[in-house]
């Protein structure tokens, strides 16, 4: 179902508006169902105002944000038989809509873990806001001019990191309660 | 003499126990004598870990913890994961399963609008409707009892099929319940829609242009509420939707201003007429066949991932799978329509009075359980 010539336009449009040096940087990932494409974080908020401001575009909808642990991380052995995991990243999916054009688009950004920060979209597409939330409840991903980037399922007092990383241990105690108990 | 009079921001507390917010939900709203200043949403004491859960469970097993998210619409929820599991491992399901997901989808929907009209009616003071409501859905419950063996969390629709063959009592009683149900909407109208109360009490109030809908990400009845017209059934087909005639209601502020309250709520009462005009057509013409056949021994769902969406009876239900080939999915993102609505809540109540916050809430019908998943 990939519209592989639209997106092909679209990537065009970004060849005209930041230069073939940038936007090349800007790259087709065709995946088995969806084809999206691949925007580093620094680009990601003229990406996403050009798809948002463009009447051509008109990406008026978010439809879903989601964060998401790559699983990359380099494991080395320790001479005591315990792992040690460096690097990985995480990444972050939009899922965008245009409503009066009836066409969707797909958005991928990978972060180191060592740096997650991703602009915030919130300024756009309210939508975002407690989706943004979420992903940095989860994931720990920064999002960068979230105007209240606080946890939001998880309590707030929660210092034991964040749950849906691949690399998450579950804390030993919980408020004086063994976990599990 | 009173130099200056210094008007204080009073900040209360409603819930998490509170019987108007439809499950267990703080609002910290800020105040300004009656008038609201500000509501902030409290979430997450339902959460349940449903997507860490499914990173370690195979496919068919995550079927019993889809039903435990909205669990008013619990087989719509199967419905959606079926589904999205069937699209990536590409598994064909039989007419007759796709024949019967549709009308338990539909008689879902019904019951859901049933307690989504109930309930609203019960917070803004009507009693009446809601045990006319409840009556009514008990009903639709005996039904999926008869084919699922449960009344609420069903586990009956499983990816490639259905758990159970169809009871032989199911066509007959379903034709039946429409036939008793249809005067009971006429019913309700007289009793609720119409009443005067009611419509000073929700009129012009908490009004969602269709700008601000779609910024904020709404969809489903609180869209169309807004006099959008989109539904997931006909803008972006699924299943076999297509073979059937149905009216897609808009809201057009027939009582006030279009988008308000009374708006969002009589868009549900049309379309559960829609979905009776839907299962009177597919329910005289279910194939024969065997709902199991496609069920598959194991689901291998291959490396990739896809967002598939369903419209669900509170708007775009979404499964976001990405899988890496094992027999459990790498990632499971589901996009509630119910967590998306409830950030409308401050957008809406601001200004309004503080008695107003129930008939808003309980119009933009949110279901807790899907909310903090």
């Amino acid at each position: 179902m990939a519209d592989t010539e639209f997106i092909k336009s679209v990537t065009d449009r970004f060849t005209l508006l930041l230069g073939e040096e940038k936007a090349s940087q800007i790259v087709i990932t065709e995946s088995p169902f969806e084809t999206f494409l691949t925007v580093p974080a620094e680009l990601i908020s003229v990406v996403m105002t050009e798809l948002y401001d463009n009447p051509a575009l008109g990406f008026d909808s978010l439809v879903l944000l989601t964060g998401n642990d790559e699983d990359d991380a380099v494991k080395t052995k320790n001479d005591d038989g315990s792992e040690t995991l460096t690097g990985g990243n995480l990444s972050v999916v939009y899922h965008l809509e245009s409503l009066p054009n009836r066409k969707k688009i797909i958005i991928k950004t990978i972060v180191p873990k060592a740096n997650p920060e991703v602009p915030s979209v919130t300024p756009l597409w309210v939508s975002a806001d407690w989706q943004e939330r979420e992903a940095y409840d989860m994931y720990g991903i920064i999002f960068t001019g979230h105007p209240n980037l606080i946890r939001i399922l998880m309590p707030y007092d929660w210092e034991f990191g964040f749950p849906l990383r691949k690399d998450y241990q579950n804390p030993e105690f919980y408020q004086g309660i063994k976990v599990p108990y | 003499m009173i130099k200056e009079f210094v008007s204080e921001e009073m900040v209360i507390n409603m819930g998490p126990q509170h019987p108007s917010t439809h499950g267990v939900l703080r609002l910290e709203v800020k105040l300004d004598g009656e008038i609201v200043k500000e509501v902030i949403p409290h979430i997450g004491y339902l959460h349940r870990c449903f997507e860490k859960h499914t990173e370690a469970l195979t496919y068919p097993q995550i079927v019993p913890y889809v039903d435990r998210m909205d669990y008013l619409a619990a087989m719509y929820n199967e419905f959606g994961f079926a589904l999205a599991v069937e699209r990536m491992a590409g598994i064909e399901v039989p007419p007759r399963v796709e024949y019967m997901r549709v009308i338990l989808g539909e008689l879902q929907r019904i019951a859901s609008h049933l307690v989504a009209v109930g309930t609203y009616g019960l917070d803004v003071g009507a009693f009446t409707p809601f045990l006319f409501c409840f009556r009514d859905r008990e009903k639709i419950l005996s039904l999926f009892e008869l084919v699922s063996g449960a009344r609420l969390l069903y586990n009956y629709i499983w990816p490639g099929g259905l758990s159970k063959e169809i009871h032989p009592d199911f066509v007959r009683l379903t034709k039946e319940f429409l036939v008793y149900f249809k005067p009971k909407l006429t019913e309700l109208n007289r009793l609720l829609t119409g009443n005067k109360i009611f419509i000073d009490r929700t009129a012009n109030l908490g009004v969602l242009d269709i700008e601000k809908a779609i910024n904020y990400g709404v969809t489903g009845p609180n869209l169309r509420a807004s006099g959008y017209k989109w539904d997931l059934r006909r803008d972006d087909p699924y299943s076999i939707y297509d073979k059937f005639d149905f009216e897609i209601p808009v809201g057009d502020g027939a009582m006030g201003t279009t988008g308000d309250c009374w708006d969002r709520y009589y868009i549900r009462v049309r379309e559960m007429e829609e979905s009776i005009k839907i299962i009177e057509q597919a329910i005289d013409n279910i194939p024969d066949g065997d709902v199991k056949s496609a069920i598959p021994k194991r689901i291998k769902v291959p490396a990739g991932q896809l967002y598939t969406r369903v419209e669900n009876p509170r708007g775009e239900l979404g499964y976001f799978i990405i899988s890496k080939g094992a027999n459990n999915p790498f990632r499971v993102k589901v996009r509630p329509p119910s967590f998306i609505h409830l950030m409308l809540l401050d957008e809406l109540c601001r200004g309004n009075l503080v008695a107003d916050i129930v008939a808003i809430l309980g119009s933009i019908d949110i279901v807790l359980g899907e909310v903090d998943r």
